[in-house]
């Protein structure tokens, strides 16, 4: 099911998607011919176990990584991902996916703010109305009495719930989580997979790497990979809905 | 604009996460900037001590003096040993150089002079009228020596500012007269002058010259209550020795002629002094030249220790922010992840060792200036504490004042921002080019 038709209304077009990565001398073929789209609202969770080629999905389609250009590619709307520079690569993060990452990271000298701030800094798009934007997301997550508060300062779930406010700021294609819930217990968790869900209600397209079969289970899909290829692509069954 | 203020912040804010780490990085920077402002101010001192000795002596001027001969060369006369230039020569120079404008003949011996219960050691000069113009010594009172005073024999002195303020504490010396124990002599004052600096001596080929301790008497009178055997009594025994004239010091019409005019004077008297060499050219112009070396390899030498701290500073930045760089690899790769291009990583980095230059150099500027205050302090505890090693050291050390070159403080300025630059460039990119997704699994 390659569509080849123009994908504006797809946050991300995987197109026979294939990644090489040549190391001392050994060649490693990470994913071999990955097709599927992600269509805007989608909540799609990626699952497969270590070495299914999900990190190296993940790297790509976070425009960390480039794939093999001599076959398929990635599409993330209108942009080519493999044929562009690095500076085009970092403003597509900055301006186009919102990272949620599973050890949270935010940069330890900011301000819970600050942290929000920083996608839109690297966009270049700082003014009064952007700050005032990073305040309600701050609400949304439910951070709203933290602003000034360091990284050091909040628990795990506060931490995420920052990282999910700053995945928004740029309003993105999509939210890319990765094993976002992975250091969390199950209450925190579940108000996180809740979080998650409220937003993709609300219309954001959220891609969840993730190996728990609990978590995929909140997914709208799941997609499997195995040894670089797409194993399986359906409709989540007896979906968790909080 | 104001993404820049943000990175400034931002680097700032990172600096005083390790205010111990960066205040040891600044240092390095300190002291190099402190030091080239302080080589700049110590050679131009110099060079301006230089300046007013060369002034004092006169750039158009020869200077030939009396040495005494070593006393190997003359164990072979008995009693009072004859050197120096002599009147006879005096009048050859005068008579067969035609390049020479005036010729000033001196005579000194160290003698003691009293008034009343009071005695003074110091110089006595024998000299002529023009010694003053040509020595530009300022008169306080009264007036120098004159023709007249020559023509006559008058018994007539002028003395030095710290001469007549110590025979004269309370009165009026003009009219008065002082006695020179040694002669029996007694002289009447007719002038004073007024204060004069020391010159220091000049690369060993003049004394120095402390002025403020002479008596100034015609030359022709000193010939003739004096003479030209001197006795001195040193250690018990008694040394003599006979010596017409000390100096002579020569004038040329043209600055242009001085070196060919020595050249001549050179050749004039050195037939008549082949026994043993008792006597010394010294052209000022020369010294200048000298001075100019002199001041030249003290900028090399200083400027080559500041070369070398700037660069000791540098690499300490650069260590500091290659281990800053590794520290912060996963604030890098998160930075990445979050749309950094590489140059918002590279100017991050930079930012900060530019800061941490920018503060060196301030600090720097800062001690730089301090420069004249902290010689002076050093020279006093010194004089105090230590005057044998004072004593002990050479001229140019003792008596220099250093001098701020105002364009040493942006030029110390610019070239530590420029190590900040230099020296962080490296690992700035290096983190710029860091693979974000290998320095996002950094732990």
């Amino acid at each position: 099911m390659i569509s080849t038709t123009s994908s504006v209304s797809l946050a991300a077009s995987i197109q026979d998607l294939h990644k090489t990565y040549y190391l001392k001398g050994e060649t490693v073929h990470a994913l071999r011919g990955v097709s599927f789209d992600v269509p805007m609202g989608d909540y799609v969770a990626i699952m497969g176990p270590s070495g299914s080629g999900k990190s190296t999905l993940l790297n790509l389609l976070g425009c960390l990584d480039k794939p093999d250009l001599d076959r398929g590619r990635l599409l993330l709307g209108n942009d080519d991902i493999g044929r562009m520079n690095d500076d085009q690569l970092a403003m597509i993060r900055a301006s186009r996916i919102g990272f949620v990452f599973q050890s949270y990271n935010l940069i330890a000298q900011l301000t819970v703010l600050e942290n929000i701030q920083v996608p839109l800094y690297y966009m270049g798009r700082l003014g009064r109305k952007e700050r005032q934007r990073c305040r309600e997301l701050a609400e949304l997550v439910g951070l709203e009495h933290r602003l000034s508060h360091r990284p050091s300062q909040l628990s795990g779930g506060q931490q995420q719930r920052v990282a999910i406010a700053r995945s928004l700021v740029n309003d993105p294609y999509f939210i890319l989580a990765d094993e976002a819930t992975g250091n969390l217990d199950s209450v925190t968790t579940a108000e996180i997979l809740k979080l998650f869900q409220r937003l993709n209600d609300e219309g954001r397209t959220i891609i969840l790497v993730t190996h728990e079969d609990d978590v995929a289970q909140h997914a709208k899909r799941r997609v499997r990979l195995r040894d670089g290829q797409l194993h399986s692509d359906e409709q989540t069954q007896n979906r968790i809905i909080l | 604009m104001a993404l820049w203020l943000r990175t400034w912040q931002l680097g700032v804010k990172s600096l005083l996460l390790h205010p111990m780490r960066s205040l040891l990085t600044v240092l390095g920077i300190f002291i190099g900037v402190a030091s080239v402002i302080w080589l700049l101010a110590i050679g131009e001192g110099i060079s301006i001590e230089a300046q007013k000795q060369i002034e004092g002596l006169g750039a158009d001027n020869i200077i030939v003096r009396s040495v005494k001969p070593p006393s190997e060369a003359t164990t072979e006369i008995r009693g009072p040993v004859p050197y120096g230039l002599t009147r006879a020569e005096y009048q050859i120079l005068v008579d067969t150089i035609p390049t020479i404008k005036s010729a000033l003949p001196i005579r000194e011996v160290r003698r003691q002079f009293k008034r009343g219960p009071r005695l003074i050691d110091g110089r006595l000069v024998g000299t002529t009228p023009d010694y003053a113009r040509i020595l530009r010594m300022e008169i306080d009172q009264g007036r120098f020596i004159t023709e007249a005073d020559m023509q006559y024999n008058k018994n007539f002195c002028v003395l030095a500012a710290e001469v007549a303020e110590f025979l004269f504490p309370y009165e009026n010396p003009i009219g008065r007269k002082i006695q020179l124990p040694e002669h029996e002599q007694f002289f009447q004052v007719v002038g004073v002058l007024k204060p004069r600096t020391a010159t220091a001596a000049i690369g060993g080929s003049l004394d120095a010259q402390e002025f403020n301790k002479d008596i100034y008497i015609p030359i022709t009178t000193l010939q003739k209550r004096i003479g030209d055997q001197i006795t001195v009594r040193r250690s018990g025994s008694f040394e003599g020795e006979i010596v017409q004239l000390n100096q002579i010091t020569l004038s040329v019409h043209d600055v242009g002629q001085v070196l060919q005019t020595a050249e001549i004077v050179q050749h004039t008297l050195a037939p008549r002094h082949k026994a043993y060499s008792d006597i010394n050219v010294v052209v000022p112009l020369e010294l200048l030249e000298q001075a100019r070396t002199t001041r030249l390899m003290f900028i090399v030498f200083m400027g080559l220790i500041a070369a070398i701290s700037l660069l000791v500073g540098g690499i300490g930045i650069m260590n500091i922010m290659l281990a800053t760089v590794t520290e912060r690899t996963r604030e890098i790769g998160i930075r990445r992840a979050l749309g950094a291009r590489r140059q918002h990583i590279v100017s991050q980095f930079l930012v900060e060792t530019i800061a941490l230059s920018i503060v060196g150099a301030l600090v720097g500027v800062v001690v730089g200036l301090a420069c004249p205050f902290v010689m002076t302090q050093v020279r006093l505890g010194l004089e105090h504490y230590r005057p044998d090693l004072m004593e002990s050291l050479p001229a140019v050390v003792r008596n220099v004042t250093p001098v701020i070159v105002p364009e040493s403080i942006p030029l110390a300025f610019v070239i530590s921002v420029l190590i900040g630059v230099v020296f962080g460039l490296y690992p700035a990119v290096r983190a710029a080019y860091m693979d974000p997704i290998e320095a996002l699994r950094h732990e």
